[in-house]
């Protein structure tokens, strides 16, 4: 069924698609950390119009498909606003940063909210201004609840760039699919090769979220 | 906005409508398919082979952290050239398969964080009331597990909802795919593609409000101070 030698000859054409992948997620963790940092505490802002800006960007995100939202960018933006995004790179890594950093959004507001409000009152009682009581208080607190749901995240994210093949990026599921097309008989161990290639870049992710949740659980008091 | 053609949206709301029924039967067909598979994961757990155990959790986890699209394109076009188990299956099928079995890791988590949720008290007082394992599941462990994963299995079926579109892929007509085959014949993506986001925020944001509130009823309830669920994202 799966022949050595198939694989010796499909893997150096899966590898090419690797910087393509990598690239893309490391883009998409970077800005969807960022937008979720931005849009989590504007929910949090006094400011109303910023708060129902960012509660509208958030829920559109979130109710609406990844793949949707990709086309979405890719074929309509540029046909409503008469601009280009650039290149698909910035689609694929623009669309999975903000559905992403829309979710994340919400672990950002959830973990500062989830300090403990003594925490809050004990550094203005010390004086702090508010910068500082969120600088040296509140987020160190709440960090350290958002890590292992940033772990959980960066593993969607990675799923989430198989999508980019969609619009035309060489990425592993491309490749994949270019050797399926001229060789169909193939096609069990082109995809298994595929999984495969995620799986293991998906790997040091999973061990990082799991030293992260144990990080997070170190020396609080009962869970 | 000039690109902006009302007579278009005319004519393509329809055509997209029409694939609703497809999407929405997608995803309960996934679901259900997801729900039952959910089991089946929580049984093998219990298989009191330690290797075995070992490997079933490993598989899980490739599943999970693998993307669903790969996962379909090889059910859908790997399969049916594995040499003697394979068959054909078409678009709809290979969806079901693709993204039930997926998820179904998912809802498997879902239904051992029920169960784990039933104090140690409970388990030993259905002993010392010498009750029947049956009994045990039935009076005691189930009715204390099920009410909290409510709403999680809740959002699992807004996320399958989101997902369901990827099918489109293996040319399954829910209504991204009709919006883009739209869009490639008239040359014009904007609004199909409009019309089909909306339509899924139309029906996915009012469902996220009333498992919000079913959430909030249930913690209520058993006394939860925190949420269980935070609503978990989409797995694309």
């Amino acid at each position: 069924m799966v022949h050595i030698n198939a694989i010796i000859e499909i893997f150096p054409d899966l590898a090419k698609g690797l910087t393509i992948t990598i690239t893309v997620l490391i883009g998409a963790a970077f800005f969807g950390y960022l937008f979720a940092f931005i849009a989590g505490l504007c929910r949090m802002s006094s400011n109303v119009f910023l708060r129902k800006f960012t509660g509208f960007y958030v829920e559109i995100f979130r109710g609406t498909s990844l793949i949707v939202q990709l086309f979405w960018l890719y074929y309509a933006i540029p046909m409503l606003f008469g601009i280009e995004l650039g290149s698909n790179w910035w689609a694929g890594v623009i669309a999975i940063a903000l559905n992403y950093g829309a979710y994340m959004s919400e672990i950002v507001r959830g973990s500062i909210l989830a300090v403990a409000n003594g925490q809050s009152e004990a550094a203005t009682a010390l004086n702090m201004s508010r910068f500082q009581r969120m600088r040296l208080v509140i987020f160190p607190q709440a960090i350290r609840m958002m890590l292992p749901e940033f772990g959980n995240y960066s593993i969607q994210m990675l799923k989430a760039t198989s999508l980019v093949s969609l619009i035309g990026m060489e990425d592993i599921l491309y490749h994949g699919n270019i050797i399926r097309s001229t060789n169909l008989s193939q096609a069990p161990t082109v995809y298994l090769l595929v999984l495969l290639f995620y799986f293991i870049l998906a790997l040091p992710l999973i061990f990082l979220t799991r030293k992260m949740e144990a990080f997070s659980k170190k020396g609080v008091a009962s869970g | 906005m000039s690109n902006w053609s009302w007579e278009v949206v005319a004519e393509a709301f329809p055509k997209i409508i029409d694939g609703l029924g497809i999407t929405l039967g997608l995803t309960l067909a996934c679901y259900g398919f997801a729900l039952a598979f959910g089991f089946i994961w929580l049984f093998m757990r219990k298989i009191p082979i330690r290797p075995l155990r070992w490997l079933i959790t490993w598989v899980m986890e490739f599943i999970r952290s693998t993307p669903p699209l790969v996962q379909l394109f090889f059910i859908y076009f790997a399969w049916p050239m594995v040499p003697v188990i394979g068959f054909t299956l078409n678009g709809f099928t290979s969806a079901i398969l693709g993204l039930g079995i997926h998820f179904s890791t998912y809802i498997a988590e879902v239904y051992r964080s029920g169960i784990e949720g039933v104090g140690k008290g409970q388990w030993e007082a259905a002993k010392s009331l010498n009750f029947s394992k049956r009994q045990k599941w039935t009076k005691i462990i189930l009715p204390q597990a099920i009410p909290p994963t409510i709403p999680m299995l809740g959002n699992y079926f807004i996320i399958m909802f989101k997902e369901v579109p990827l099918a489109s892929t293996i040319g399954v007509a829910g209504i991204l795919h009709i919006a883009n085959s739209y869009g490639a014949e008239n040359w014009t993506y904007l609004e199909p593609l409009t019309i089909v986001a909306i339509l899924f925020l139309a029906l996915s944001y009012p469902s996220a409000i009333i498992i919000n509130r079913l959430e909030k009823k249930w913690n209520r309830r058993f006394d939860k101070k925190e949420a269980l669920t935070r609503s978990k994202g989409a797995t694309a």
